[in-house]
């Protein structure tokens, strides 16, 4: 195994586990924890190729994976937000009781 | 600096599953947040290791000072009757957790059949002044993009999770 | 006659001065027809409007038909043409067109004043007579629109507005005769008469449709382009027809069958005698006095082209057949009704040995000869119905002359006016006007050029006329009375128009003796000084006296059989019987006619009609009833792919679409954990796919 296939199979279970976790927890907040990781999985990803590609001077991956980690960051915020103003609301986070789709 | 899969790299990638795998199964959720910082930290030190100190430091600045912090905030915030849940799993969790298996092993197969390189290249570090002058000279233009997308996500989560204000007065 | 008439002709740019009576003729027949239209809006119980409508019509037109006379007797005594002429056009078919018109001649005025007059006086006698019925209003209306059929016949100028107005009478004949409807006689009667009338109709229709064809025109007169004036007899007399005839012979001969059929003449006359079965008004205006003349009037009418082709001294075949016809008729008539015992049936069978006379008249002797007879018929035949209708009015509608007998003392006016009647009728000499008129005939028939014959037939037939009249005489007025109940005499309205009606009798044979022939005069348009020097023409007097003594003999035969030895009882057998019972047999059962008919027409037509039937059950309708069964089956098939596959499919897709909602709904439910997973899902299949098809492609090598 090379150390990129390792990297990128790690970067895999993380995704997988990111996955997981949005799919079958309850709990909105956790959704949202679910796809941060998946996003940290990405990121992962785009280092592991930029330090085992071509042209690593270029950064271009590691740029591209500080961008990630900034957008990632306001998307948390907003999210965030989202599910607050939903508590606020229905008194729960239970993503199973948010079925109704009236306002 | 990377000399096949060694120690470091094991330890590391175990922080991060472990960390990640609590996060997945934790009834608490404060706990679930804070396994979820684990599984940062372990991250940024694979960061670490693959010569990519900046992205590294960012991780722990951005992640777990900052999203990590947010997501035990919103916790604390929307508690709803008690802290813990009776059902911890949503309806038919197997149909995500198969789905989750599935997506590894597309993954999986995906790279173990395809990357056939063995050595990894040396390369010059990349110091804060090369990252500087990347960002001002070839990525200006997001750097400036990413400033407002920051801005505006600001702007709107304190809207959204603003109170509402009656006419006749008083919070919501 | 005098060929240049004065008329207008709408499209033609010389106009003359038309008298208004002539422009308007055509009133004479509207308005008792406007009457009986107004008559049949009215409800039973409204006899007294109706008797009113009805009288006063008639009485309107006979005041126009005095004027329209008075105009004619005008221009006659002036000497100036007397034949007005009103045409138009009827029918445009692009250039051509049909016309029609009246025409107002002395034919017509004298035929329109008697008719006009008669009908009047019927119609006053008619309220007395039907005044216990309660169809009175139906009564009065088939009368009115007689009369204005019959008034039409007289004034048209056009075959085609003839040939109507003929069908009008044919019809309300047919409704009169069969006016108790619920009397299967009647009924019956009413039937025959339509459909043998309909016989000769069928010939007349040949007729005017092949002379149309010839000449171009139905107008009698049309200032020269008629089609019985000179230029179109000439082309008909010179066109072929078969047989050796000429066209104006055959023609002549098919409207001759038509008015053999509406005159009863052999042997079309089976109806006649059966059309007693209408009330007696109906039986002495239609039958006796007006609708049975207007075959004789036609053939007055078309008399040129009759004789058309005959000079001085000739005979036509046309009017030899009719001679014939009318004489055998006339025999005929005459021997049947002297072994009939019911009042109305002598007069019936008289009236066709009369109509007989009428064609003689015509055929041998001219229009006016005829004519003359026809017009003093018509007096004395209607008031003897008349007098019939009261004689049977008071025996409580007793009919069999065997049952009555002594009404003179119980009903007087009737006796006396139907003895006038029954003289004039014999042709009692030189008072009556049946003499007169009958002495006409029996003088032209002896000059005439074609045969003896027809001339030996009139004299037997005026001692048979003698003979069974006072039979009928003696039978009923003298004698005691055989019948039931008591009689009485008639009311005033029913015996004041007999009055009238002797008295025309008497008086009309003035117009038309030798000494002043002014009938004859006035129908050919010449004047006429009087003048006994008439007596003095060769063979007249001869011919007077044996026509008298032919007149006496039967009078005394009659009376000696009948009126000296008086029958006691209604049972008793006619002497006549008693003599010759095979012939009396023979005669009273009007010489098997009506057998031989049912025998062979009707047989034959019943299987004709049987055929017709069971064709038009069978094979049209069950033609129909294919075609119905088809599209009920059509339409059952329809329902069933409606009801099956359209409603079904429908209701099928209905339903897949409310299961579709819901499942879509069911999918809308608004979980998030779920979206979630189909994205997870969709992620997993597009990436799979990717990287299938890529390293399928070998763009990655994996």
């Amino acid at each position: 195994m090379t150390p990129l296939t390792a990297y990128l199979l790690l970067a895999a279970m993380i995704f997988a586990l990111g996955l997981g976790i949005a799919l079958t927890r309850r709990v909105a907040i956790l959704v949202l924890i679910g796809i941060e990781l998946m996003l940290n999985a990405a990121n992962l990803n785009l280092i592991a190729f930029w330090r085992f590609g071509p042209h690593p001077e270029a950064l271009t991956g590691m740029m591209f994976a500080i961008f990630s980690i900034a957008v990632a960051a306001a998307e948390a915020a907003v999210g965030l937000g989202l599910v607050i103003a939903y508590h606020r609301h229905a008194r729960t986070t239970d993503l199973d009781a948010m079925t109704r789709m009236k306002g | 600096m990377i000399h096949g899969v060694g120690l470091p790299f094991f330890l590391a990638s175990m922080i991060t599953l472990i960390g990640a795998l609590a996060a997945a199964t934790m009834r608490n959720l404060v706990h679930c947040a804070l396994s979820l910082t684990v599984a940062f930290g372990g991250l940024a030190l694979i960061y670490l290791q693959l010569d990519a100190q900046f992205a590294g430091f960012a991780q722990i600045l951005v992640y777990i000072g900052a999203v990590a912090i947010l997501v035990v905030f919103a916790i604390l915030l929307t508690r709803g009757v008690g802290t813990t849940l009776i059902h911890v799993y949503a309806q038919k969790w197997i149909l995500g957790l198969l789905l989750a298996a599935g997506v590894f092993a597309l993954l999986g197969w995906a790279v173990l059949t395809s990357i056939p390189r063995v050595a990894a290249p040396e390369i010059a570090v990349p110091t804060v002044l090369t990252i500087g002058q990347s960002l001002m000279h070839d990525y200006v233009l997001p750097l400036e993009i990413t400033a407002v997308l920051l801005t505006v996500a600001l702007i709107g989560a304190v809207i959204v999770a603003m109170p509402e204000f009656k006419k006749n007065g008083g919070a919501e | 006659m005098d060929d240049s008439p004065i008329g207008i002709n709408p499209g033609n740019v010389t106009q003359c001065y038309v008298p208004w009576i002539v422009a308007n003729l055509w009133l004479i027949p509207a308005i008792p027809m406007v009457a009986s239209g107004l008559i049949a809006l009215l409800k039973q119980p409204y006899k007294r409007a109706s008797q009113a409508l009805a009288i006063g019509a008639m009485a309107f037109s006979f005041l126009l038909s005095l004027c329209a006379f008075s105009r004619v007797f005008l221009s006659w005594h002036a000497g100036t043409p007397t034949r007005y002429l009103f045409n138009f056009d009827w029918m445009s078919m692009g250039a051509s067109s049909v016309q029609i018109g009246w025409v107002l001649d002395p034919l017509a005025a004298v035929m329109l004043v008697m008719v006009t007059f008669v009908g009047s006086l019927i119609f006053i006698y008619s309220t007395g007579y039907m005044a216990h019925d309660k169809n009175a209003t139906r009564f009065f209306c088939f009368l009115s629109l007689f009369a204005g059929g019959m008034l039409g016949v007289i004034i048209a100028n056009s075959l085609l507005l003839l040939f109507m107005c003929w069908e009008i009478v044919g019809l309300t004949s047919y409704l009169l005769i069969g006016f108790w409807y619920h009397k299967p006689s009647a009924a019956a009667a009413a039937k025959k008469a339509f459909l043998t009338t309909r016989i000769g109709d069928i010939f007349f229709l040949l007729g005017i449709v092949w002379l149309f064809a010839q000449t171009g025109t139905t107008l009698f007169y049309n200032y020269g382009a008629g089609a019985i004036e000179s230029s179109a007899l000439n082309t008909l007399l010179h066109q072929g027809a078969g047989f050796g005839l000429t066209a104006a012979t055959a023609i002549a001969l098919l409207i001759f069958a038509g008015a053999a059929g509406k005159s009863g003449q052999l042997p079309l006359h089976v109806w006649l005698p059966d059309a007693m079965e209408g009330p007696t008004p109906v039986s002495a205006l239609i039958h006796a006095a007006t609708m049975v003349a207007a075959g004789v009037y036609l053939v007055a009418r078309v008399y040129p082209l009759m004789s058309a082709g005959a000079g001085p001294g000739q005979t036509t075949v046309a009017l030899t057949v009719v001679a014939w016809i009318g004489a055998a008729t006339a025999l005929f008539g005459a021997l049947v009704a002297v072994a009939q015992n019911d009042i109305k049936r002598i007069l019936a069978y008289s009236t066709v040995s009369q109509l007989g006379y009428m064609m003689v008249g015509l055929a041998t002797g001219g229009v006016a000869v005829g004519m003359f007879h026809l017009i003093t018929h018509a007096f004395f035949k209607a008031l003897l119905f008349l007098g019939a209708g009261s004689v049977i009015h008071g025996c409580h509608e007793e009919q069999d002359i065997r049952h009555m007998g002594g009404l003179r003392k119980a009903m007087p006016v009737t006796y006396a006016t139907y003895m006038v009647g029954m003289l004039a009728l014999s042709g009692f000499p030189l008072i009556f006007s049946g003499f007169w008129s009958k002495d006409a005939i029996v003088g032209a028939a002896h000059s005439w050029v074609g045969s003896q014959g027809p001339f030996y037939m009139l004299l037997t037939g005026a001692v048979l006329t003698a003979f069974y009249m006072t039979r009928q005489i003696a039978l009923v007025f003298f004698g005691s009375y055989r019948g039931h109940g008591h009689a009485h005499e008639s009311p005033l309205v029913m015996t004041a128009p007999l009055a009238i009606l002797a008295f025309f009798a008497v008086v009309l044979g003035v117009l038309g003796t030798p000494a002043w022939p002014w009938f004859t005069g006035f129908l050919e348009s010449r004047p006429v000084p009087f003048d006994f020097a008439g007596f003095s023409e060769p063979g007249l007097l001869p011919l007077m006296a044996i026509a008298t003594v032919l007149v006496f003999v039967g009078l005394g035969v009659g009376w000696s059989l009948y009126g000296a030895r008086q029958r006691k009882t209604a049972e008793e057998l006619d002497p006549v019987e008693q003599a010759v019972p095979a012939v009396a047999g023979f005669l009273g059962n009007r010489m098997y006619f009506d057998e031989l008919y049912e025998a062979t027409v009707l047989r034959w037509y019943a299987w004709l009609a049987a055929l017709a039937g069971w064709l038009d059950v069978r094979v049209w309708g069950g033609a129909v009833a294919a075609v119905s069964l088809f599209f009920r089956g059509l339409g059952r098939a329809n329902k069933a792919v409606d009801s099956v596959w359209i409603d079904g499919s429908f209701d099928k897709g209905c339903e897949e679409l409310v299961t579709g909602g819901g499942l879509l709904a069911w999918m809308q439910a608004g979980r998030a954990p779920g979206y979630l997973r189909v994205l997870g899902l969709g992620v997993l299949i597009l990436a799979g796919i990717a990287l299938v098809a890529a390293s399928m492609s070998g763009q990655v090598r994996l």
